[in-house]
């Protein structure tokens, strides 16, 4: 490994994902593609999507209530900001705020329930979900109920004036600042996740996801480190929660982090490759392109063709979601299991490469 | 839905309620949702039963039960059946849901689940999940039909009217404090019979030996000559009619059906299983009437929108301190 050459060590999907991420902006100027708004749902669940990542990727455990911590990172995000509570935190401090908190609700869910089988761990994240939902839109004395809570404060970064980037302000009307910044939350995301899982935890999550037993005869115990599992995939959505309402300056109604966007982020997961970090990023272009680029310009085209009328059931891309993330998880779960960009698996591979090298 | 039902009822009620003829009627109208969530239980317990998947469609199944009657409803003009007509009309729409779910089930069976047998089970859940949403959005646009029934296609995901075709007159006299309707005696006059007989079936017959012998052990009942995927086809097959069943009633009962219905029953209807002890047919109907009374009792004493934290709550209770539920004791616990 060590002898191969420089640009071949660059020659990675992830640094090409970057240029190009960087190339975007640029070219979407010059052709008018209108592909930076979309991108920034796209960075947005695409931490999302490696949070979940963490803990059904790595860690092998069936999440489906992702949606419960992005909502929990988007409200603790708006309560220790926004200047009608007492916190008023700026931007930074309450994202810092928001990955704690996030990662305190992974531990309290899985406290009682990582002991629990795979299926029933799926359905009690589920209930999770739900009860998270009305929850924040019940107690409404704290939560503001289905108005949601706003304005929430924009990020201040320092050398920002410094470096030309001061004509970019971050408001709502700009999209081009909220698209660095998301790029770069996405690129520590990725830096974070991929040194987790070279490292003693993350092997030990690969260890638990293989064989539960076998890794408990190593001296792994699965509770604890199931645990640590679910408060970082915790804290990542949470963090994504916190980015997404920052953007809109408002938390949205609860009913925004329902089942479907669980789902979206388990989509972007099995379509990309479970427990594969480049595939995350491609699983999140290719889901969110999908159902925020292309399935629009699919229905106004249609609706240009004359095939539907514009108030048809059949005219409005959203009403197309649930029968297209539906068709991904079926036709994936039959034809490639593994994902577009499969794992790499594994722990036993990486055993057996040492092996064979020369010993220093 | 069931929510609005509570509330009708106690604010038609004629005569100024004591706080036991509350209580009565809330027990009243959580039992019969509760034998209609028992319906679609047992669909859900007969699949853990025998494949051990947590089948995320079975509900969904149910909403398309439902707009096939509203369909038919519309396109045979159900509503001017009258008299003997009348009961016609809900006999039909029973036995085409029930053929229509039960044939669709088998097929989803066939199609999504029959091709992941021997894989991993995370695997098989998923693709039932993504079964769920493809269902979900089947129905949404059924909604869009341009009928009347259907509120002349125009607003597809709203709530359709399902039409009266059984009678909320008070059994006991419009004086009476307590509302006991044809409605409620219906829901019973059809579920207890529909579980009799399952219960014959899997006790009984040759197919029931065969189910019953295939969720004991699959390779071992391979071995013994029994076709293993027609014996879970037909699983599929039953558990899909009696959904249809209670699709039907669900509409009939509580007079409004919506794309999104199923999620909710269907969560409702799981819980009830896994309360009873997932796999076993008693605990389905015990756990689905202890759920409809819950939600009842909640709705009356609670507040109705806590109702739904309120079961997914009991759902996670049971599972972390009971998981093999309150008549499953004895299930031995698969690895």
């Amino acid at each position: 490994m060590s002898a191969a050459p420089m640009w071949k060590k660059l020659l990675r999907v992830d640094v090409a994902l970057l240029i190009l991420a960087c190339l975007l902006p640029v070219v979407d100027q010059r052709w008018h593609l209108d592909m930076v708004d979309p991108m920034r749902g796209v960075m947005v669940f695409a931490i999302l999507a490696l949070g979940l990542n963490i803990v059904t990727g790595f860690t092998g455990l069936l999440h489906l209530g992702m949606a419960a911590f992005m909502a929990i990172g988007a409200y603790a995000f708006a309560i220790s900001s926004c200047d009608i509570y007492p916190f008023q935190l700026g931007f930074w401090w309450a994202m810092l705020c928001t990955a704690i908190v996030g990662a305190f609700a992974g531990v309290l869910l899985g406290a009682p329930t990582l002991g629990l089988r795979g299926d029933y761990l799926a359905i009690v994240t589920l209930g999770f979900g739900e009860i998270t939902q009305d929850v924040l839109k019940n107690l409404d004395v704290i939560t503001k109920g289905t108005q949601g809570i706003n304005p929430l404060p924009s990020p201040h970064v320092p050398w920002w004036t410094a470096t030309g980037f001061g004509m970019l302000e971050f408001t709502s009307e700009q999209e081009l600042p909220w698209y660095w910044l998301f790029l770069g939350f996405v690129v520590v995301a990725v830096v974070v996740c991929r040194n987790l899982e070279r490292s003693r935890t993350g092997r030990s999550w690969l260890a638990v996801r293989e064989d539960e037993l076998a890794a408990r005869c190593m001296g792994i115990a699965p509770v604890p480190v199931k645990m640590i599992a679910f408060a970082t995939g915790a804290a990542l959505a949470a963090v994504s929660g916190g980015l997404w309402v920052s953007m809109y300056s408002s938390t949205g109604e609860p009913g925004n982090y329902d089942f479907q966007v669980s789902i979206l982020a388990l989509c972007i997961v099995i379509v990309g490759g479970m427990g594969s970090i480049n595939g995350v990023l491609v699983g999140a272009i290719a889901m969110l392109g999908l159902a925020n680029i292309a399935l629009p310009k699919i229905a106004s085209a249609m609706q240009s063709a004359g095939w539907v009328s514009s108030g048809s059931v059949f005219g409005s891309p959203n009403n197309w979601k649930y029968l297209v993330f539906g068709l991904v998880l079926v036709v994936m779960m039959r034809v490639r299991p593994d994902g577009l960009l499969p794992a790499k698996l594994s722990i036993v591979n990486a055993k057996k490469k040492n092996a064979v090298e020369p010993a220093p | 839905m069931i929510v609005s039902q509570a509330a009708v009822s106690e604010s038609v009620a004629p005569v100024a309620m004591g706080w036991g003829d509350v209580l009565s009627q809330q027990l009243i109208t959580g039992v019969s949702n509760g034998m209609i969530i028992a319906l679609i239980a047992i669909g859900y317990t007969m699949v853990y039963g025998i494949i051990e998947l947590i089948n995320f469609a079975h509900g969904d199944l149910c909403t398309l039960g439902s707009f096939l009657a509203l369909t038919l409803v519309g396109a045979l003009g159900m509503e001017a059946w009258a008299g003997l007509g009348g009961t016609a009309a809900v006999i039909t729409l029973l036995i085409s849901a029930a053929v229509f779910c039960g044939a669709l089930n088998w097929t989803i069976d066939r199609v999504a689940y029959r091709p992941l047998r021997g894989k991993p089970k995370l695997a098989l859940l998923v693709s039932a999940i993504g079964c769920s949403f493809i269902l979900v959005n089947i129905a949404l646009f059924w909604g869009g039909l341009p009928m009347e029934v259907f509120g002349g296609g125009n607003q597809a995901a709203a709530p359709k009217d399902f039409p009266s075709l059984i009678s909320n007159e008070n059994l006991l006299g419009a004086k009476s404090a307590i509302t006991v309707t044809w409605r409620d005696l219906f829901v019973v006059i059809v579920t207890v019979p529909l579980m009799i007989g399952l219960t014959w079936l899997v006790k009984s017959t040759r197919l029931g030996k065969a189910m019953r012998a295939v969720a004991q052990n699959p390779t071992a009942a391979a071995l013994m000559g029994i076709d293993v995927n027609r014996v879970i086809g037909s699983t599929f097959l039953i558990g899909g009619a009696l959904g249809g069943f209670a699709s039907v009633i669900y509409a009939l009962y509580n007079n409004t059906i919506s794309f999104q219905m199923g999620y909710r029953t269907g969560m409702d209807a799981f819980t009830a299983a896994v309360l009873g002890g997932i796999g076993s047919l008693p605990g389905a109907v015990v756990g689905g009437i202890v759920i409809g009374l819950v939600r009842a009792l909640s709705d009356g004493y609670i507040e109705a929108r806590w109702t739904n934290s309120v079961v997914f709550g009991i759902l996670i209770l049971t599972l972390v301190f009971r998981p093999s539920g309150i008549l499953g004791a004895k299930l031995r616990e698969k690895v």
